[in-house]
């Protein structure tokens, strides 16, 4: 496969890592009423979709940029590809 | 006998005889032969013996899709098994051995199996060695695996290098026939990036075996012009002998180049064979088409091949199965044949099955005739035919052409998403379904089968590549061409044959077909598993549409109702080491050296494998015989004076930024906030799910920077997630990540005498006494003059004892040096081994105490996860399950007994219960022999182990035999109040 690195235009799968669901980044509140359980959810649940999946890549073997690719799982076809720290911003993770 | 069956012409050169050995015996061939080639012109039919009745077989095709002449080449080390003979170029010196047979291809005992077939058919293993299941490992498979089979291994390590490359290119062509030809050329002269690659060592496919494909000129004229332009062209590269083998996903192709196949040896320096990683824009599947034969009885024997493969030898390679042959044919293609050997002076018969074949003056044809037996039992005799009046007629023939129609090459458009769809014009599977990203077949794979269609297909398919890639299309001339319509009948094997075979390699007969409908395995996944058809090396590329055809039949079914089965990567065999490269051996994978890697060989020292890196694992003096003299001698002379061990190896990670201490606050459980400049302090890291994911120590250099460490295993995967959680989860803390792991060369200096003997290296403006310098203190130093240094007084062995750092380049210096100041303390440098009893001894957690499963409540640092502040998996480790109140704790062992080891993995048993998973109380991580206690020791996890110091439990191992008592102790075996390491 090719990821099409923001930065570095495509380079092959060969140098990332994988890590699984982008959902990772939501990492719940410590200090919520509910934590152990949240955290248990975001520990262990994760969604097995058939289609599109966005997901945690580490570009090891290069930049170390870690990136949120959107990938269909049944093709392989990757729609997208951005910065995850880019993602952790737009999406609240921000002080 | 030598070249009786040579014709004239072909494409061999004969002024460059080449001789060479088939099963000992000398014969002579011409550069540009085949083995298979060489061998018929010499009037040898007989090539092998079947996989499983041990049938007398020869070649069926004249390519790689061959499944009956299969081979071993070379000898010693270099003997390879299974190649295929109708690919094997011939070169001088050559040897070849036939293999499954014994005690020659002639004489093979084993053929007994062709007279016991109705006991062999499909289904015979399932059925047959169910019973006793103890007999299966120990009689029936190792018999059944002598019995049927392929070649031999040489046993030896292969003496020959394999590479890998990389490719990059706009337009990849795959198989350089017309079509692929033609592509070539229209995307050449257009300006792309282009490979043409072929597995074949002559390029243009058809052009070469074929006669008046071109209206005006030579084929394989025309073929070599268009070779000879293409490699003019600086934007393309011709590579024959390169398989592609595999379409991956995003444009990435697996080729595999055969530099040094068709020579003796390969030349120095160069590699036997290349597997290329080909990234590309496009690509063109130009792979032809395959001929399918017709099944009828005994339509194995040596001498019966494809029509195509038959005036294949004729035309390129001059060579016949004999002189009177025979051509069996459903459509007009055979007649190509017929045509071809009359024109060599061969006499020829075509039976044709079609009513209306018409008459020919130049051979005999027996229109709507089928053939339904051969004789000749190692080689072909006579061919019985059914006649149209109902009669019968034997011809007497070394030879018999069969064509039953083309089937596309449609494999690579198979390797994703794509499904085959049946053409019923052409009676035969077409590409379908979608295709690997920026594949386009062209030519005879999608069915445009005369040459015409195939140039014109290859060219406009060149066109849309290139239109697709913003480039403007040249289309050169293209010659004019035959244009001859497919007229097939769908025909595919002689009604009432039982011993037809449909796959010659995996000896799957028309019978076997039956049964397996009979039995109930009508799909055709598992037909294919239950008979075995087109499971064998060839993957059935002959075979696979007669098997559907037959199963189609019996089920009442069309065939693309019953379905194909899919092809997977590799398109042919290919060989293991070239999928390893050169990774293998040494090369297996880098190795990291340390800076003083060298000075540790001058010394004798024993290197252990840790990661990647080389360790010194202990230093043997003169004298010391056992390992264990030499580990107990480093450890009493450092615990007594000072020793120096070489700790470069663990994971060194710069933490800088305004947020350096509030993400270190992230990344471990307990606090470094309030961590004082000039400060060291141990860290642990947690896993999100709670459990102990490594640990170290984090010194603060100044405010906003901080110096990680890790364990040498978890550098890669800590600083991974340091980074995920510096990215992913704190995206905007200020606070900058750079491994120096490779930077900074790193010694422990420990021993009641390691400030003395630092003393007289760390420059003097430097205090680092007590006072000056305590326990768990860091800072930047200079050392021997000047160089700058990094100071840290950690202690992993308990004594009093320093980390200090300075740049790679001056690590072997420094030990050197050490090693010198230190003479007058006696100073040892001490390894792995050494470095492991002293840190057991004191009671410190390692990678087995660390080993994935454990929390900071089981290595009894609890209170370490502070409950003030959010870290990572400092909510998941508060769960039920991992705070339970008979949690396993670290604790220490020694054995009751002296003598007694206290071996790691043994377990643990409270005394008076019975030994089984039920009553288990824990077991041991660590053990080493102490030789400050003068016994074994160990630390491991026991239930509640911190309120069982004093009781006697039961070590067992019934694995090992091990059954003894050992005492709970605190792990902390030596100094455990902790006074030499802050004195």
């Amino acid at each position: 496969m090719l990821i099409d690195h923001p930065i570095l235009g495509p380079r092959d799968a060969a140098e990332f890592v994988y890590k699984g669901d982008a959902m990772l980044i939501h990492r719940p509140d410590w200090q919520a009423e509910d934590a152990v359980a949240q955290f248990t959810d975001y520990g262990y649940l994760r969604d097995n979709p058939a289609g599109l999946h966005r997901e945690l890549w580490f570009h090891e073997q290069g930049d170390r940029s870690w990136l949120v690719v959107t990938r269909d799982t049944t093709t392989h076809e990757i729609t997208k590809v951005e910065l995850a720290r880019d993602v952790a911003r737009a999406e609240g993770r921000s002080r | 006998m030598s070249d009786k069956n040579r014709l004239n012409g072909g494409l061999i050169e004969r002024n460059r005889p080449m001789s060479f050995t088939f099963d000992g015996k000398r014969y002579s061939g011409y550069a540009g032969d085949t083995l298979a080639s060489a061998l018929l012109a010499n009037g040898v039919r007989l090539m092998g013996r079947s996989f499983k009745y041990h049938r007398p077989r020869g070649p069926l095709t004249a390519g790689s899709e061959e499944p009956n002449a299969i081979v071993e080449l070379r000898g010693g080390a270099r003997k390879e098994p299974n190649t295929r003979a109708t690919t094997a170029e011939l070169f001088d010196g050559l040897s070849a051995n036939s293999q499954n047979r014994f005690p020659s291809l002639k004489w093979d005992a084993m053929a007994i199996n062709d007279r016991l077939s109705t006991f062999f058919a499909a289904g015979f293993y399932y059925k047959t060695f169910m019973w006793p299941a103890a007999f299966w490992e120990k009689l029936y498979e190792p018999m059944i695996r002598r019995a049927a089979g392929l070649g031999t291994l040489s046993h030896e390590p292969d003496p020959d290098c394999y590479d890998k490359g990389f490719l990059h290119c706009d337009v990849l062509i795959i198989g350089a026939g017309p079509a692929g030809l033609a592509a070539a050329l229209t995307a050449g002269e257009s300006g792309a990036r282009v490979i043409l690659a072929d597995e074949d060592f002559l390029l243009g496919g058809r052009l070469n075996a074929e006669t008046g494909l071109l209206a005006d000129e030579d084929g394989v004229a025309w073929a070599a012009q268009a070779v000879a332009r293409l490699r003019s062209m600086p934007n393309v590269r011709v590579m024959p002998r390169s398989t592609v083998i595999g379409a991956f996903d995003h444009g990435v192709y697996g080729m595999v180049e055969r530099v040094s196949d068709h020579v003796a040896e390969p030349a120095a320096g160069k590699p036997r064979q290349i597997l290329w990683r080909i990234y590309s824009k496009r690509a063109i599947l130009s792979a032809g088409a395959t001929e399918r034969p017709i099944v009828f009885e005994n339509n194995d024997r040596p001498g019966i091949m494809l029509a195509s493969a038959m005036r294949s030898y004729a035309n390129r390679w001059a060579a016949t199965p004999g002189k009177a042959v025979a051509v069996f044919t459903n459509n007009d293609d055979g007649h190509r044949t017929a045509a071809d050997l009359h024109a060599k002076g061969v006499k020829v018969t075509v039976i044709d099955t079609r009513p209306d074949a018409g008459v020919s003056p130049d051979y005999e044809i027996l229109s709507g005739a089928q053939v339904i037996d051969t004789k000749g039992r190692l080689g072909l005799k006579s061919v019985d035919v059914q006649l149209s009046s109902g009669g019968t007629r034997t011809l007497f023939v070394d030879g018999l052409g069969v064509s039953g129609g083309w089937n596309p090459n449609v494999h690579m458009t198979c390797h994703q998403r794509g499904r085959p769809q049946w053409e019923e014009t052409l009676c035969a599977f077409v590409p379908g379904g979608t295709m690997p990203t920026g594949l386009i077949p062209a030519g005879a794979a999608i069915g445009a089968f005369s040459t015409h269609a195939a140039l014109n297909s290859g060219q406009d398919t060149a066109a849309t590549a290139l239109g697709d890639l913003g480039l403007t299309v040249t289309r050169p001339d293209l010659p004019s061409a035959e244009d001859a319509p497919v007229r097939v009948a769908s025909f595919w094997h002689v009604k009432g044959a039982k011993r037809a075979w449909v796959d010659q390699q995996n000896d799957v007969t028309a019978k076997d077909v039956k049964l397996a409908h009979q039995e109930n395995f009508t799909s055709v996944e598992h037909l294919k598993r239950y008979t075995t058809l087109g499971m064998a090396t060839d993957q059935g590329k002959t075979s696979n549409i007669a098997g559907l055809a037959i199963m189609a039949e019996v089920t009442g079914k069309q065939i693309p109702e019953v379905g194909t089965t899919m092809f997977r990567p590799p398109y042919t065999p290919t060989a293991i080491g070239v999928l390893a490269g050169r990774s293998r051996d040494k090369d297996f994978r880098p190795v990291r050296k340390t800076p003083s890697h060298y000075w540790a060989e001058e010394q004798g020292a024993v290197f252990v494998e840790v990661g990647m890196w080389l360790r010194a694992q202990w230093f043997p003096k003169p004298g010391e015989t056992h390992w264990r003299e030499s580990v107990d001698r480093e450890v009493l002379q450092t615990r007594k004076s000072v020793g120096v061990c070489d700790c470069t190896t663990l994971g060194k990670i710069d933490v800088q930024g305004a947020d350096a201490a509030e993400f270190l606050n992230k990344i471990y459980a307990n606090g470094f906030a309030k961590l004082a400049v000039g400060k060291t302090r141990y860290g642990l890291m947690l896993r999100e799910d709670g459990i102990a994911m490594d640990d170290g120590t984090a010194g603060r250099l100044a405010e906003d920077h901080f110096v990680v460490t890790t364990t040498t295993a978890n550098a890669v995967p800590v600083f991974r997630h340091m980074e995920f959680i510096r990215q992913c989860l704190y995206p905007d803390m200020d606070v900058q990540l750079i491994s120096t792991t490779e930077a900074w060369a790193q010694y422990a200096v420990a021993g009641p005498n390691s400030r003395k003997l630092l003393q007289k290296i760390v420059d003097p403006e430097f205090d680092i006494s007590n006072e000056g310098f305590p326990f768990m203190a860091c800072g930047e130093i200079t050392v021997c003059g000047g160089l700058r240094a990094r100071l840290f007084r950690i202690s992993f062995s308990g004594e009093l004892a320093f980390e200090i750092a300075v740049p790679t380049r001056y690590g072997d210096a420094l030990m050197r040096r050490l090693m010198k100041e230190g003479k007058e303390f006696d100073v040892t440098p001490y390894g792995t081994e050494a470095l492991s009893v002293m840190r057991i001894e004191k009671g410190h957690a390692a990678g087995n105490e660390l080993n994935g499963t454990t929390s900071a409540f089981n290595l009894g640092m609890g209170r370490m996860v502070s409950k003030k502040k959010d870290s990572i998996g400092s909510t998941l480790s508060e769960r039920p399950g991992l705070n339970e109140e008979d949690a396993l704790k670290l604790v220490g062992f020694k054995p009751v007994n002296a003598e007694h080891k206290v071996p790691a993995g043994a377990h643990l048993m409270t005394k008076g219960t019975p030994v089984d998973a039920a009553h288990d109380q824990g077991y041991i991580t660590s053990a080493c022999y102490s030789p400050n206690l003068g016994c074994h020791i160990g630390i491991g996890y026991l239930k509640s182990g911190d309120t069982r110091l004093g009781e006697v439990v039961r070590l067992v191992s019934p694995l090992t035999g091990v059954d003894h008592d050992v005492e709970v102790v605190s792990a902390h075996f030596v100094d455990p109040e902790g006074e030499r390491l802050r004195a």
